[in-house]
Parts: C-alpha cells; structure tokens; sequence
C-alpha cells in the first residue's frame, strides 16, 4: 500500500444554494489521508451538490475547503486535480480507451514514455491491456466506467471523487465492481469520497459513512456504528430499519424502555433523550425471532411470504392491523399464526421528531 | 410503388400451403414493409411532380441549345470568359462569408449552450434576420451603409474618413447581406450541434487538470466538427444561390455578377430556357462539388455520438 497523497481535506461549514434552497447546508467533516468515505442519503439529499462543490464544478454559496494548509474553494476544478468518476461515465467517445487514459497525464504535460507506462499501468490495474484502442462506444458499461477509474487515477490525484459510479450497472457487475473499487483504493494508496443512494454499498466499501438529510449531516461514523446504532429515526430507516412503530412510553428506566400500544409491547434501547410520551420503536426485519423467546413477543398473521434463496421475507399483521416484516428461515403459508421475539438491544427507541439527536453526532470529527 | 402494393394485397390473405417458408406477409413486415407504408405516396407523389421532374425536364433541355450540338450551352458557358468567371465571383462570396458565418457562430453557441437568464430573448434576436427576408435586409443596408447612411455619416463625423466609403452597391453590400440572412441559420444549427454534446464531458476534462481553452479544443471542437460540416453546407448552399441582394446591393454587372443572376440573364432577358437550365445545372454541379468535399473532410472525423457513456 502506497502513502496517501494528502494528509487532510477540511469542509467547513460548507454551503450551497440554488435559489432560496439550501441543497447543501452547512457540512462540516474532516478527511484523513487514506480513508474512504461514502456519503449517503436518497436522491435530493444534496450529496451530489456536496461531491461537485469539493471537486470544484460548482462554487460554493458559504464555508471553506482546506487541502492540507491550502484554501481551495475558490480553486477551478483543473486546478484542484482531484479524481472524479461520473455515475454517466463521461468518457470522451472520440478517443479511444488509451487515449481517455492519457488525457489527464497529457494535460499536467507528462512525457510521453512516462505516459505509456502510467497508462498501461493503469490499464492493468483495472484489467482491461486489451481493449486499449476500443473506443468507449465498443465497450459494455462496467468496461467504460472502468476506464474511467483508470483516467481518474491514473494522474494520482490527492482525492478520487466517485459520484454513484455503479448506479448505471445491472446488479449482478455492481458487486464485481464494488470489489474493485475497493481494491484499487487499497493498492494504490486512494483518499476517495464516495456517493451512494444505496446503503449496502456504502457499509461495504467505506472507512466512515456520511448520511445525509436535506444537505445536512444526520450522522457520521463507522459502517458497523451507522448500522447498529442509527442516531435518528431518518438513518435508521435508512438502514433498513423497516419496522417503525409509534408507542406510548409506558415506563424508563436509564436506556431501557417499555413502550406500548395496541397489540404491540416491546422492550427496547434508546440513546436519545425523550421529548414526549411518544415514541417510535424501529426494528429490522432479520432481528425478528420465530418462537418464543427474546425480551418481547408479538403475534402476528402470515399475509405474505417472499422467497429470498437462503430464507423467506415475510409480511405479516399484528392484531391492530398495522403490518410487520420479518425474516424466517422456514416457510410459513398465509393465514399461519405465529409469535415472533426480539432482543431488547434490537429495539432501537427514537424521539417522534426526526431532526432530535443529530446535533451531538455533527461535530464531524475524524474518527 | 404499384407493385409493392400488390404484394402487399397478397399478404393480407392467409398464408398458402407453403410449409417450412414464413408467409409474404410475415416477410415483409421484418424489412418493415407494412400497409402504414403507404401514407407516404402523397409525399412522394408531391415530390415526383415539384421537385424531381422539373430537375429532370431542366437537366434534359440543357442539352438542347438553340444551335449547336448536345453540349453546345455547356461549351458556351465555359468558353466565355464573362459568363465563367460567374463562378468565381459566387464562390468569392460564399466561402468566405459561409465561412465567416459558421466560425462566427460557434463561439456564441458554445457561450449560450448552458441555461441562463435571457437566453430565449438573445435567440430570438439573433434570429430575427431570418424572417425579414433578403429584400428588407438589403433596402436597410442601403440606407444604413449608403453614402449617406449613418455609418458614413458617424465616421465623417468623428474624423476617420475624408470622404464616404462605399459600403455597397458593391462586393461588400452583398457579403453584408449573405452575412445578416444566413448568420441565423448557421447560428442555429451550430447551437443545436452544441447542445447535443454532454455537458459532463467538459466537467470531467476540467477534473482532469484542462482549462477552459483545451476543453474547448480538445472534447468539444472534435465533437463539434461533424456539425459544422453540415453547418458550413447548408448555410453554403444557401449563400451560392444569393439572388435579390446582389442586384439591390450589389454591383450586378460587375463584381457581384453571380452565377444566379447569368442565369436570370439567360432564361428571362434572352429567353434562352435551355441555356439557363444548363448555368442552373452547373450551379448545382458546383455546390454538388464543394458538399462533397465538406462532407469527404467530415468523413475522416468521429462522428459517433457525443454522450459519455450509455447514460
């Protein structure tokens, strides 16, 4: 693994405006040399807006972006020489693969012995020596998006900015493609900022995940700690928490809750502080357990049963109505009764309003 | 076309007992032969009688000159040295000012390819000319360009000329002129050339370390190119069959005597129909020749599509 190419890239307070909306609103976070970081959040979240401001292809309305101890917001993007990869691929058609490769190695005016090797190099790393003199327009897509990493890397940029570069691949290459990404940042030593809607690939590939809401930080931390233990209501759904269900709190004490309301009693956990006498319990459909055991059991009826391979994604009702998902490993019919239990650590308690919790977690402070 | 609809009767009926050969029917409809087919008749009836049939009658009188043999209009033409020369004076008109038009048009398109506030105005006004037609546009150059005409005036008045320059009734009445008409066209065209080419391309260059100048030059000139060719054509075409304003602005004796006006001559003042059709011939043959060397040009360039990737 080689050295990272810069140390440090502040964002500080980083705003930006189109009209009266604020589609990114005041990010502040700080990335180490060598760390991968997705940015999360659904489409309109501003995490595009956020990964265009850093690379310089829109100004920003507020804040400041430090690179080590220089300002760089009023830098145009040929003069910040960061890496980007567009979910569009954007390679150039009238070139051919080596010559897309060398576009960048010919703009900072290296040799041209010096650019053969670089580019046949690069063309290794991402495994496609042989179709250096196709054309982009004779390469399938995971082909093409793979040249352009290749571009993007190949000048060695300090930060590789990745713009939902998988979202235009069926899903089966999106993995294989995954993969890679992840390996080339390995190998060759990347500082990437990743931006993703989907949260499976974010937690897989990133050091440290950034969820976004309405150009906001919500959370920032590990992909185990985003994933176990969403700080609002916002990520955990985002996190595939599909249970939510508002309760009554019926009795606290310390984190443990008991929160109850129609044909529902669950025990859960929660880190946040309460504001009223409701709140909401997010449960994911895998923390379910059929049978009886766990802190809490609920009834429910079989209504739906998907076929998943390895188990079953189940839909099913509570005696109010409301429904439930879980995951079973046997097959159960429609119509079937059953009780399912959880472990009170799996039931997660939020405040009703989705902005409570946020603040503690948006220091932005480098894990 | 009368046969096509026969066979296509046949197909209608229930296939035969051909077994083993998919029907006539089945067969056409893969090369995309279906009764929808036929809408086209009109059009192409309308086709055959405006526009084929007089090309062709005109191609055959041609070669049927008052005296003389078969090529004899063709051999007069080029024989005659006032009547060839008509040739080069087009040209010197067209090329140049086609050529003005179309590089001209390129760095106002590329400036307006983006969204911006008052776009739709700015078209608007660099296509107004189109629609004044080349009669208005050369009575506006008479009276703006004339020897009395404001520009004279302003620059006697400030002192940089002794006496008034003449502006028209000359070569440069008529470039002026080609220039004010076809500027739209060419505008257009190369405005929608431009924005066919996506805007992510030019970002990803900027990442890649190139400033504006080698963005242009390198991503969306050779993608442009194509576009100018058809561009460079079309307005082309248009300037070499310049009629009205060489005679009301120009020196149609002289210097702006065009090959349309020899033609004009030809058919309507000598009543020579046939060799009017042959200088209409050779008009044709020469336009013919300069888009076939444009396009021949453009031939050697990408012309694939100028999106990024499948998008």
């Amino acid at each position: 693994m080689r050295v990272p190419r810069m140390q440090q890239l502040r964002l500080e307070g980083i705003t930006r405006r189109f009209g009266d909306v604020r589609a990114v609103d005041g990010i502040d976070l700080t990335i180490e040399g060598g760390e991968f970081i997705a940015l999360l959040g659904p489409s309109g979240c501003g995490k595009s807006t956020a990964l265009n401001c850093v690379a310089g292809l829109l100004p920003l309305s507020e804040g400041e972006i430090w690179l080590d101890d220089e300002r760089i917001d009023g830098l145009p993007p040929e003069r910040r020489g960061f890496g980007m990869v567009f979910q569009s691929y954007a390679l150039f058609p009238h070139l051919s693969v080596r010559r897309n490769v060398a576009f960048g190695l010919a703009m900072r005016g290296v040799g041209k012995s010096e650019q053969r090797e670089r580019i046949d190099e690069a063309l290794r790393l991402v495994r496609l020596t042989k179709h250096a003199d196709r054309f982009p327009a004779q390469l399938s897509g995971g082909e093409q998006q793979r040249v352009a990493i290749a571009r993007a890397v190949v000048v060695e940029p300090p930060l590789v900015l990745m713009d939902e570069p998988l979202s235009n691949l069926d899903a089966k290459l999106r993995i294989d493609l995954r993969t890679e990404v992840r390996r080339l940042h390995q190998e060759l030593g990347l500082t990437t900022v990743y931006v993703t809607h989907d949260q499976e690939e974010a937690l897989s590939l990133a050091d440290r995940v950034v969820v976004l809401r309405e150009g906001r930080v919500q959370e920032v931390g590990t992909p185990e700690e985003v994933y176990l233990h969403p700080v609002n209501r916002y990520v955990a759904d985002f996190m595939g928490y599909r249970n939510m269900f508002e309760l009554d709190v019926e009795r606290v004490e310390g984190e443990d809750l008991v929160l109850a309301g129609p044909g529902l009693r669950l025990h859960g956990r929660s880190r946040q502080k309460l504001t009223n006498g409701r709140a909401l319990a997010a449960i994911r459909p895998d923390d379910f357990i059929v049978g009886e055991q766990g802190d809490s059991t609920v009834e429910v009826t079989v209504e739906v049963v998907e076929y998943r391979g390895r188990d079953f994604a189940v839909e099913a009702a509570i005696s109010s109505g409301a429904r439930l998902h879980f995951v079973s490993e046997h097959p159960l019919s429609p119509g079937e009764h059953t009780v399912l239990g959880v472990a009170r650590e799996r039931v997660l308690i939020f405040d009703t309003d989705a902005d409570a919790g946020t603040e503690s977690n948006n220091d932005g402070a480098a894990a | 076309m009368a046969a096509a609809v026969d066979e296509i009767k046949q197909g209608d009926q229930p296939p035969g007992g051909q077994a083993g050969r998919p029907s006539l029917r089945h067969r056409l409809a893969e090369r995309g032969v279906d009764r929808t087919l036929l809408l086209l008749a009109p059009a192409l009836l309308a086709i055959v009688l405006l526009f084929m049939y007089p090309f062709v009658y005109g191609f055959g009188l041609s070669f049927f000159p008052r005296s003389g043999g078969a090529f004899a209009n063709y051999a007069e033409f080029f024989g005659d040295p006032y009547e060839r020369d008509t040739i080069f004076k087009t040209l010197a008109l067209a090329l140049p000012a086609t050529l003005f038009n179309t590089l001209v048009a390129v760095p106002i398109a590329y400036r307006m390819r983006g969204r911006f506030r008052g776009k739709r105005t700015l078209t608007t006004l660099l296509t107004i000319p189109v629609t004044l037609g080349t009669v208005l546009v050369a009575q506006g150059l008479l009276a703006y360009l004339g020897p009395r005409g404001w520009v004279n005036r302003t620059l006697l008045g400030i002192g940089l000329i002794e006496e008034p320059v003449q502006l028209v009734q000359n070569y440069w009445g008529v470039f002026f002129a080609i220039v004010i008409s076809d500027f739209p066209f060419a505008f257009l065209l190369t405005l929608a050339f431009v924005s066919g080419i996506d805007p992510t391309l030019e970002r990803a260059a900027a990442t890649l370390g190139a400033g504006a100048w080698q963005r242009f030059r390198r991503v969306t000139l050779p993608l442009l190119a194509p576009g100018l060719g058809i561009t460079f054509c079309l307005t082309f075409v248009l300037a070499f069959s310049v009629f009205p304003s060489a005679i009301l602005v120009g020196d149609p004796a002289g210097s702006t005597r065009v090959i349309s006006v020899a033609a004009y001559r030809a058919a309507f003042e000598e009543y020579d129909y046939s060799m009017g059709s042959a200088i209409a011939i050779i008009m044709a043959a020469v336009e013919l020749t300069v888009i076939v060397i444009v396009l021949a040009w453009r031939s050697r360039l990408y012309r694939g599509t100028s999106a990024g990737g499948k998008g």
